[in-house]
């Protein structure tokens, strides 16, 4: 097992690599971050020269780019739109977008695993067809229109929550918008748990379980519900890395300042150090939550084991 | 190697709307499931008769689903609309009328008027054209590169396959809508072109790890070793045994993807980076409307319901398919 | 008949009834297809101590006729629609959920072909096997670990100690067998079934996985009910055969009786398909024909398809079971020919 986490941790290396310049390409190489700056004024030329110099953005991409990481790896992410340094945007973003996680990870947990239980074990019955129509209808729903519907219901008409969260986004706000980033996954924890619910039902250990004599309740349980939530529980765990990435069309919508609205900020803005320091922590937890999955999975299943 | 990956992440990174990774999965699951099942060609038909028979049961599972009957006039009807929405929309969709503002629904506008008095009906019809051709024009990029690429991955192995999987790796792990946000927002066209372009760009791993997949299983049927002893060519091993294998899965998770490239333009239009007016998007149009939620709310629900529907319908498709070519639910 | 004679001395259980008797047992699936009749009126008895061999191709209905005893057939699709499974003279059918449960794994007990998909993959084979303990007898946890070291060793599996915490696929085909039966005797039951026991393990292990199950049997004097294919490990651990085609019993007898002289043309072909050393050189005699699609059971006797006896009476009556001796019966109008035919004087008196 050791060996294996330390082979994974040095193929992370080139992949890492590999996001953090693809994205540090586009940003600095395909975009202007000194016009930036200015805004809408055409730049003194002088000190746009000068600028330029200051920020390195005459030496070639590779040594920009090493550079970059340097001051990266030293703690420095560099400086914000708006004067603030990038690290202390990131202090104030990373809670709020870790709490809005850890909603939607309940809700995908709660509902989703509850709807692909039931519908696994009454396949073909009107709930299964049901909840499985359900299911295909929220993935077709873009995210950015469920959010603004369920906002205007449940924020505007019924008045059970804030349309908007506020700075601070304590949990309790965090409900609806958590509910609106969770529903596609949701519906994919429920499907994914059918179908292996349903495989498992089938599998012959499961007959044994039946022939053993056991109750019902601990065949359901220990059996088939052990067995099939390992692909799930991966499932979830892998959707961490995407959640805590993808929250930018939910987080503009509910106005929550969490990462992905600095990024989406820092995108309009063209400030490159907020969009390429974000997305390389971004890009860090997507890996590091692959690589727990894969260890998690281990666990789960004895029958996987690393070499 | 990917292949020590117990769960290999096959959710691609182009999911619909909320624009995580996790939206591939669908399909990739099942067609993971697709591949496993070699065994057919074990039957008295003889290896030739494999494909045959998996796509006439296949056909004849599908004639009779109503949801694939559905979903196929569904889309049907929205290539229509898009060549040619003139016979069912009259009006110019870009012909504004302030003074009907925000407007409900009167005789000859249906779906009432927008913020700039343009006639939501007309612009709801006029917006399939550049869903359907983003989605199309995507999938079919996404599809040709994919499936070369993977299927030459796993035809050939070692330091191809190792390469594409390390970049696929690459593409995998860049979140998309954060992926498109960049990209496009420093593209200055404004046609469809770079939006499409992106998607090939970030979508074709996936395609590329499924086929890769099928050729690996395909590889080691006995037929194909068979043939192999018998003095095949390379090529003629990958055209005439190896390919039709590989098709199913990538029908699939090609339809899927469609749906979801069309959600994704959407999005991206709807963050301000994909199209851009004067194109008529229903992505664009729902961006405009969903300020206006309060006062109007007809300016966002037929856009985002026709957006919806057109989504639906491809994922219904592929669902359906998939579940037709998949023999172990029979 | 000198077998005859043999076979009298056999326990046909004086005690009140058999310890477990099948009553024109019928079984159907019900599909999109149709109505499969899986089991059409079977009938069969197994004292304590006694081995009954139940012989047929796949689809014969034999593992069927099993789950239905044991209560674990999957319904739907499956239904059972007739007959009586009497135990100890009491009738499970009758019996609710909870009390067939309580019979299950304690009473009777089944052995299933693979066990490698037979067991839980993802739980250790201690648990698996306490779980009989902590169910059935309520024991602690602790305690049914104890027990099921102690069943490991039983059947003879290495360090039982240690093992205990592996899990299915770290054993070999006849290790994860003997893990399968010490999990069916963990509670001594009365009747085990044992459903095709050997025929996924290798040859060398298959004889003793098989031993080990006789010796078993005779040690807690259990009922043993061995359905198979294989005509070979029959004749050496079963007392009777019964013999199954399209969801019928075609002939019942004592095992040696039916070696010497089948009194069907089904268990003839079947005999006559084992390969033979004194008949090195032979061409491999096979029953032509597919067994039948149970969709469509074939009017009259089910095997004239197949049958070289076939008459027109065997297109439109379906045979009963004729008595050919007191301990036999065979389901074929034609059953004394198929008696006499081509056997060697020496064999008949």
């Amino acid at each position: 097992m050791g060996r294996y986490v330390i082979r994974r941790l040095l193929q992370m290396i080139p992949v890492f690599i590999g996001s953090t310049f693809l994205i540090f390409f586009m940003v600095y190489a395909l975009g202007d971050p000194v016009a930036a700056l200015f805004g809408d004024r055409a730049p003194d030329p002088a000190t746009a020269a000068q600028i330029r110099n200051e920020l390195h953005l005459n030496d070639p991409l590779w040594k920009q780019y090493l550079l970059y990481m340097k001051n990266i790896f030293s703690g420095d992410f560099g400086t914000a739109f708006n004067g603030q340094s990038v690290t202390s945007l990131m202090g104030s973003a990373f809670p709020v977008t870790i709490r809005l996680t850890i909603v939607a990870i309940i809700f995908e947990i709660i509902i989703g695993i509850t709807l692909g239980v039931i519908t696994g074990m009454r396949r073909g019955k009107p709930v299964d067809t049901g909840v499985l129509l359900l299911t295909l209808i929220v993935i077709s729903v873009p995210t950015f229109v469920t959010g603004y519907v369920l906002q205007y219901l449940f924020g505007v008409q019924l008045k059970w929550t804030a349309p908007s969260v506020s700075p601070e986004a304590p949990f309790n706000e965090l409900i609806l918008p958590g509910l609106v980033l969770a529903l596609v996954s949701l519906a994919y924890v429920t499907r994914l748990t059918r179908t292996s619910i349903a495989e498992n039902t089938r599998a012959d250990y499961l007959r044994t379980a039946v022939a053993k004599g056991l109750p019902r309740r601990r065949i359901i349980i220990r059996h088939l519900l052990r067995n099939s939530l390992i692909p799930v529980v991966t499932f979830i765990g892998t959707d961490v890395g995407f959640l805590m990435g993808g929250a930018i069309v939910t987080e503009r919508i509910f106005n929550i300042h969490g990462v992905g609205f600095q990024l989406y900020q820092g995108i309009l803005r063209n400030n490159a150090p907020t969009v390429v320091g974000f997305v390389t922590i971004l890009v860090l937890v997507f890996l590091l939550a692959n690589l727990l999955v894969d260890l998690l999975y281990a666990v789960l299943d004895p029958r996987i084991r690393y070499a | 190697m990917p292949d020590t990956n117990p769960i290999d992440p096959e959710q691609g990174p182009i999911a619909p709307g909320g624009g995580y990774g996790g939206g591939m999965d669908l399909a990739a699951s099942d067609a993971e499931a697709l591949e496993r099942e070699p065994g057919h060609g074990q039957e008295p038909g003889g290896p030739t008769g494999k494909p045959r028979s998996l796509w006439s049961d296949a056909w004849r599972d599908l004639r009779r689903n109503p949801i694939f009957i559905i979903s196929v006039l569904i889309i049907l009807f929205l290539i229509f609309i898009s060549l040619w929405p003139g016979t069912i929309a009259t009006q110019d969709p870009l012909a504004a009328n302030l003074s009907k503002s925000q407007a409900g629904p009167e005789p000859g506008h249906p779906f009432g008027f927008d913020s700039q008095g343009r006639d939501v009906y007309t612009r709801v019809v006029y917006g399939a054209r550049a869903s359907v051709t983003v989605g199309v024009c995507a999938t079919l990029g996404v599809v040709l590169l994919g499936s070369v690429l993977g299927g030459l991955a796993g035809f050939f192995g070692g330091w191809w396959d190792a390469i594409l999987s390390r970049i696929s790796d690459i593409f995998f792990g860049i979140p998309v809508v954060l992926g498109g946000l960049v990209f496009l927002s420093v593209v200055t066209n404004s046609t469809v072109w770079p939006v499409i372009g992106f998607m090939v760009l970030l979508g074709w791993p996936q395609i590329a790890r499924i086929a890769r997949g099928s050729v690996i299983t395909a590889r080691q049927n006995d037929y194909v070793q068979a043939a192999r002893a018998l003095g095949a060519g390379n090529s003629r091993m990958l055209l005439r045994h190896i390919a039709p294998n590989a098709v199913a899965p990538v029908i699939v998770v090609g339809t899927i993807a469609l749906g979801t490239y069309i959600a994704l333009e959407a999005t991206l239009s709807y963050l301000g980076v994909g199209l851009k007016p004067p194109t008529v998007s229903w992505g664009i149009d729902i961006s405009d409307a969903s300020n206006q939620i309060r006062n109007a709310p007809h300016m966002l629900l037929w856009p985002a319901g026709a957006l919806s529907i057109t989504v639906l319908a491809f994922i219904m498709l592929g669902d359906a398919v998939r579940d037709a070519l998949d023999p172990k639910l029979r | 008949m000198a077998t005859a004679a043999e076979m009298s001395t056999e326990p046909v259980s004086a005690r009140g009834g058999p310890l477990l008797d099948v009553r024109n047992l019928h079984v159907e699936f019900r599909t999109r297809e149709g109505v499969a009749r899986a089991v059409n009126g079977v009938d069969y008895a197994v004292d304590a101590g006694e081995t009954l061999a139940v012989l047929g191709e796949s689809g014969s209905g034999k593992s069927v006729t099993a789950q239905a005893i044991m209560g674990i057939l999957d319904s739907p699709p499956g239904f059972v629609t007739q007959g009586q499974v009497l135990f100890h003279g009491e009738d499970l059918l009758k019996f609710g959920t909870e009390q067939r449960r309580k019979v299950r794994g304690a009473r009777m007990a089944m052995i299933f072909q693979d066990a490698l998909s037979a067991l839980n993959p993802v739980l250790n084979v201690g648990e698996q096997l306490g779980e009989m303990f902590t169910v059935h007898r309520g024991l602690s946890r602790k305690d049914a670990r104890a027990k099921a070291v102690e069943l490991m060793e039983r059947v003879r599996i290495p360090a039982a100690k240690e093992r205990v915490r592996s899990y299915p696929h770290q054993f070999s085909g006849g290790m994860r067998q003997r893990v399968m039966i010490a999990m069916a005797m963990a509670l001594e039951p009365e009747l085990i079934i044992a459903d095709e026991p050997t025929t996924a393990l290798d040859v060398t292990v298959q004889a003793q996985v098989m031993d080990l199950l006789a010796e078993l049997q005779r040690e807690y004097n259990m009922g043993l009910i061995l359905i198979t294919h294989d005509l070979g490990v029959v004749a050496d651990v079963a007392d009777k055969i019964a013999v199954m085609y399209a969801g019928r019993i075609v002939e019942t007898s004592p095992v040696h009786d039916i070696y010497r002289a089948p009194a069907h043309p089904y268990t003839k072909g079947l005999l006559d398909s084992i390969p033979r050393v004194d008949q090195k050189g032979q061409e491999l005699y096979a029953i032509k024909g597919l067994p039948p699609n149970l969709l469509h059971i074939p009017p009259g006797c089910a095997f004239h398809p197949r049958c070289p006896l076939a008459q027109d009476i065997c297109r439109t009556k379906i045979p009963p079971l004729y008595r050919v001796s007191e301990v036999r019966a065979s389901a074929c109008h034609f059953w004394k020919e198929c008696i006499g035919d081509d056997r060697p004087a020496a064999d008949k008196t």
